[in-house]
């Protein structure tokens, strides 16, 4: 671990003015993943800025569509009562990821930012790609039984070990930037980006941004979801595969569906064709095994994750099952 | 739970009251006088572990390890580390201290700082000091080592096929009737089952804390499961007489085998404190803890097992790897239990080592035999599947009467009625002979049995005890507790015998300055130190008696008054006791039996152990309460073993990729479901007085068997791998 300054402020300018000139400057949120990169030696930031204090903790309902500052814990996004009612899917999403203990500290804007768990972007003796450009990717001809089965490229095939952006892409979220140039949006589903040959970048928030804010409409996917997390024990681990599910069913018959993946790519991996697919459909187990074939176009395993390409389309049929089962 | 009743010292048979001649305790027991003498202090942050010891002038030290797997160390450049802020050396084989034991002795065990070769991946090769331990990990980051590589080979799989590769005998080879006769048999089982590379990470990372007071003086606060081990081992490195070493080493935060010596990075620190003339601690980090402190070594394992039609075993052949290390060897009980666990006329095994350029092993809880039953364990019940006969059915027709590989009786052995009562408490009723066929939901449902035994044994120990005129006991040994409840154990003997209230009697240890006792290891503690207890207690008992009769006092009057009537602050005696002849002409193990459920999910393939019941056959149970808690720690272990335990090794690198908390998995609670302990709870009439055997490794021994047999009872797939993860069930 390297020396490195320790700065705090409870104003969101302040904060983006100390990014801003500072090349080696990183926010700190609840600090669960920059601390262990910075002990390992991943990340060498010169500068903190603590953005703990500042004022991005709300959780409000405007216009049907609820607003969720980017500091919010976890716990506490996990616990308001329009996500129990509204959003039960990334309640459960949140409810899955790590532990008590570190869901009460990470943030939302953290747990986006998180970086891949592949093995070998932790050790700083071996090659990796995203760690140090040009190095090799360690994990393609090794142990990758944790990796990408969508959008992988030669460079990188890790994933994005979140639970929370797997709801969030599929309830359709957007996100809030602020930089020195103003504020931007992004649709959830293109904020992380897939490695292509430059994966040391993760996703397209801009040097000297801040993460402020996501939006999630209200859209009725509170009946009929379910967020199933297949791992290697029953909590505190990061998922092999998981699967988003939301079915609305009218009359018996699917009319919206909404599925994402995460254990498989990059990114949250949202399945639109599967969604397609299933809308106007009976939720039958025969369209879930469809629905699941054609999200698996595509997928391509590396050895120690093959059973990816069986365990994925199995968990999508469970998902759907349970789904669809709770009235 | 039925009442302890406290009997007087003749008849510990009695200790308990038991309706049904069985002790059940249940999971939440009332606090009563079997709780943790030190159960408080544990919890309340009372009890110091060795790290917590703050001396003046404290220094910290930091080891810098090495990044390639074999060859040498061209240079260590520390001049950047050496200038950094509060850095006050760097100990690297380029300034090799001297250390008089290193001069005379053999190549073995590895001499830190000695030579400039490396031996494995993660070798501790320098020891940075500074005045504060974040000083001391940023100084270790400056320094650059330079190496000349050469080739290595960590890969312990192919190793097994590969004839380049030296393979060393790990015990001689051992034949009982005709070699390999279950070739011949009506019916035969023949196949082969692995075990990755387990570590034992108990929460409480490795370190010491060492200060030389005078140059020939030192005193150690260590994390260690023998301090008279580590004492002798010091003496041994550094020349200096036993006497002029003090160990302390009174509360350990988990041990499982890994503190059963003393590490070169223990040496490192002790050399770094007499360098500097300061105290020196070193806590290593979780990351260090998969290459300086050893591991359960991956094992392969060829299991032969021949069976007439009716089920009467013929043979069994057994043909084990384990990993070792290139520099050091390392051996265990891999093979052991297949000698005598069946009535088999037949028996051949053979055990050899394969040296990798890894860290050495070391005995992991249940060291060997939680390996070797894992495989056994899992092919006794494939024979029952071929023969179509119940596995217990089976088992229970091949239990065999005496100890055939030492052709001498057991001492005592109760594994019938723990087949009984196991399978009644489990629902063993319920398991359906057809695999596959018993369905909950998405979850396919099923039961599993697999049998664990340890040898048990009874070493060779001291205790003090020092009876007040106050009504208290002081009792002392420099034995140590790694967490089973020692104290709690030799705190009840005396309890008993002498008829005074558990909180009137401490009992100390983790000393070495005390009476000497052997280190904790083996499950033989109890059993050891326990008899040096009884026979202090049984000592102070008839001075007190002779007291009471010289002094004209009523045979029954409390000790106290014997001792005020004699003006007599206090009694003292010290016994040393040992295992008696008799026992020679005994094979004494302690078993268990462990019935598990599981369920397995159709679709993803995980699967959960949904009830556990052990049942420990090992004597007389003398501290229920811990003893409980022994064998739900196993449980726990086993559940670990079987479904999720192994650190991964990239054999073109040589280093571990999952060696942090996140990604090597070990249970979590959600991971364990109720687990029922029944104890048979008979006393073993040769092994010591209170007729008690040890338990911790059994707890452990068999467990991930049963799991493994009980996935089969369940899908149909047979996992011959642990650990038995989601994508081995989806693939078989
Ligand atoms: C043992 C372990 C197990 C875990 N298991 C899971 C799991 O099962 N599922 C899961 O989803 N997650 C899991 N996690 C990851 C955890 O969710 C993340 O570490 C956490 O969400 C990160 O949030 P944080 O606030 O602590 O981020 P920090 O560590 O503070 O920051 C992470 C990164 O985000 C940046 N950042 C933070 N906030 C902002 C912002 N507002 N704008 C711009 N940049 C920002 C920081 O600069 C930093 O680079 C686990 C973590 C650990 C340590
Ligand atoms: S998969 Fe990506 S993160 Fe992992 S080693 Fe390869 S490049 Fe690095």
């Amino acid at each position: 671990m390297i020396n490195f300054q320790y700065l705090r402020t409870t104003a969101v300018k302040t904060a983006l003015n100390l990014i801003v000139k500072d090349p080696k400057a990183v926010f700190i949120a609840g600090g669960t993943n920059l601390i262990d990169l910075m002990k390992r030696g991943v990340a060498t930031p010169e500068k903190l800025i603590d953005i703990n204090h500042l004022p991005l903790k709300d959780i409000e309902l405007v216009n049907n569509v609820l607003q969720v500052g980017a500091l919010t814990s976890n716990t506490a996004l996990a616990e308001h009562i329009t996500v129990k009612q509204q959003f039960p899917l990334l309640m459960l999403a949140l409810q899955s990821g790590a532990s008590a203990q570190l869901r009460n500290v990470a943030t939302v804007g953290g747990n986006m930012m998180q970086r891949t768990r592949c093995g070998y972007f932790y050790d700083i003796t071996m090659p990796c790609n995203k760690r140090e450009p040009g190095s090799g990717c360690g994990a393609i001809n090794g142990y990758n039984r944790m990796h990408a089965i969508f959008g992988t490229s030669e460079s990188c095939i890790a994933v994005h070990p979140s639970d929370m952006c797997v709801a969030l892409v599929a309830l359709g979220a957007q996100v809030v930037i602020l930089g020195h140039k103003g504020e931007r949006k992004i649709n959830f589903s293109d904020f992380h980006r897939l490695p292509g040959t430059t994966p040391e970048t993760d996703n397209n928030l801009r040097k000297g941004e801040l993460i402020t804010k996501i939006q999630i409409p209200i859209n009725g996917f509170n009946q009929n979801y379910h967020y199933l997390k297949v791992r290697d024990r029953s909590s505190y681990a990061f998922a092999l595969v998981s699967v988003a599910a939301a079915l609305i069913i009218k009359n018996g018959l699917i009319s919206d569906a909404r599925l994402a993946m995460g254990g498989v790519a990059h990114k949250p991996w949202r399945l639109t064709s599967s969604e397609d697919f299933l809308k106007g459909k009976a939720g039958t187990t025969a369209n879930f095994e469809a629905a699941a074939q054609l999200a698996m176009k595509d997928a391509k395993s590396f050895g120690e994750n093959d059973f990816k390409l069986k365990l994925a389309p199995n968990a999508i049929v469970e998902a759907l099952t349970i789904a669809k089962s709770k009235s | 739970m039925e009442k302890l009743l406290l009997t007087d010292e003749t008849s510990m048979n009695q200790v308990f009251t038991e309706k049904d001649g069985y002790n059940h305790v249940s999971f939440l027991d009332a606090i009563d006088e079997n709780d943790r003498v030190d159960g408080v202090a544990k919890v309340t942050g009372k009890a110091k572990y060795f790290a917590e010891y703050q001396l003046p002038g404290l220094t910290y030290g930091v080891l810098v390890t090495s990044t390639i797997t074999k060859g040498k160390i061209v240079d260590i450049d520390t001049k950047a580390a050496k200038n950094a802020p509060g850095v006050l050396d760097v100990l690297s084989h380029m300034n090799k201290p001297a250390v008089a034991g290193y001069e005379q002795e053999g190549g073995s065990p590895m001499k830190i700082f000695y030579t400039d070769q490396i031996f494995y991946n993660g070798q501790p090769i320098a020891l940075v000091v500074a005045n504060t331990f974040e000083r001391a990990t940023y100084a270790a980051s400056l320094v650059k080592v330079s190496y000349h590589k050469e080739a290595f080979n960590t890969d312990f799989k192919s190793s097994i096929k590969d004839e380049k590769v030296k393979k060393l005998q790990g015990q001689p080879p051992y034949k009982r009737g005709m070699e390999d006769a279950y070739k011949t048999a009506e019916v035969k089982v023949e196949q082969v089952y692995t075990m990755p590379v387990e570590t034992h990470n108990p929460m409480e990372l490795h370190g010491i804390i060492a200060d030389w007071r005078t140059n020939d003086q030192v005193t150690v606060y260590a994390k260690t499961q023998g301090v008279k081990a580590t004492q002798n081992t010091i003496a041994n490195v550094f020349k200096i007489p036993v006497e002029n070493i003090q160990v302390n080493s009174e509360f350990v935060g988990g041990g499982f085998g890994m503190a059963l010596r003393t590490w070169p990075l223990e040496i490192a620190t002790i050399m770094a404190s007499k360098q500097l003339k300061k105290p020196v601690k070193l806590v290593i980090t979780r990351d260090q803890m998969f290459t300086m402190v050893g591991n359960r070594p991956a094992a392969y394992q060829k299991i032969g097992l021949g069976a007439t039609k009716e089920g009467k075993i013929t043979g069994i052949t057994h043909i084990a790897f384990g990993q070792s290390a290139t520099y050091e060897n390392f051996t265990e009980g891999v093979v052991n239990m297949t000698k005598f666990m069946y009535d088999s006329e037949n028996v051949n095994t053979n055990y050899y080592v394969i040296p990798l350029d890894m860290g050495v092993p070391i005995w992991m809880r249940g060291p060997g035999e939680a390996t070797g039953a894992f495989a056994l364990e899992s092919a006794i019940d494939e024979m029952a599947h071929a023969l179509n006969m119940d596995p217990l059915d089976f088992r229970i027709k091949n239990d065999p009467e005496k100890d055939l590989a030492q052709n001498r009786p057991f001492s005592s052995k109760y594994i019938k009625e723990a087949y009984r009562l196991g399978a009644e408490q489990i629902g063993w009723k319920n398991r359906k002979m057809i695999p596959g066929s018993l369905i909950d939901g998405s979850w396919q449902v099923g039961y599993g049995v697999s049998i664990g035994v340890f040898n048990a044994s009874r070493g060779r120990a001291s205790v003090k005890g020092i009876l007040k005129a106050d009504g208290t006991l002081v009792l002392q040994s420099a034995t140590s507790d790694i967490g089973p409840g020692t104290g709690t154990g030799m705190t009840l003997i005396a309890s008993r015998l002498l008829n005074i209230p558990v909180d009137k009697i401490v009992f100390e240890l983790g000393d070495s300055s005390l009476p000497p006792a052997p280190s904790q290891g083996g499950s033989a503690t109890l059993s050891t130190v326990g008899s040096a207890v009884n026979d202090v207690c049984v000592s102070l008992k008839s001075t007190i008696a002779e007291l009471a009769a010289n002094s004209n006092m009523d045979a029954h009057a409390h000790f106290t008054e014997v001792l005020k009537k004699n003006n007599l602050p206090m009694i003292e005696v010290t016994k040393q006791s040992q295992a008696n002849a008799e026992a020679k002409n005994y094979s004494m193990y302690s078993f268990s039996i462990h019935f598990v459920q599981v369920k397995v999910h159709q679709l993803t393939g995980v699967v959960k152990v949904s009830k556990v019941v052990s049942v420990g056959d090992s004597g007389k149970i003398v501290s229920p309460k811990t003893a409980r808690s022994q064998m739900v720690g196993g449980a726990v272990g086993g559940i670990g073993m079987a479904l999720m335990e192994e650190a991964l090794l990239d054999n073109r690198y040589g280093r571990y990729i999952n060696n942090n908390f996140a990604d090597y998995h070990v249970p979590v609670h959600a991971d364990v479901p109720e687990i029922d302990v029944i104890f048979i709870d008979k006393a073993d009439p040769i092994i010591n007085p209170m007729g008690a055997k040890g338990m911790g490794e059994i707890a452990l021994i068999g467990f991930a068997g049963a799991v493994a047999n009980a996935v089969f009872n369940a899908t149909g797939k047979r996992i011959r791998s642990l650990p038995i993860t989601p994508d081995k069930i989806l693939q078989a």
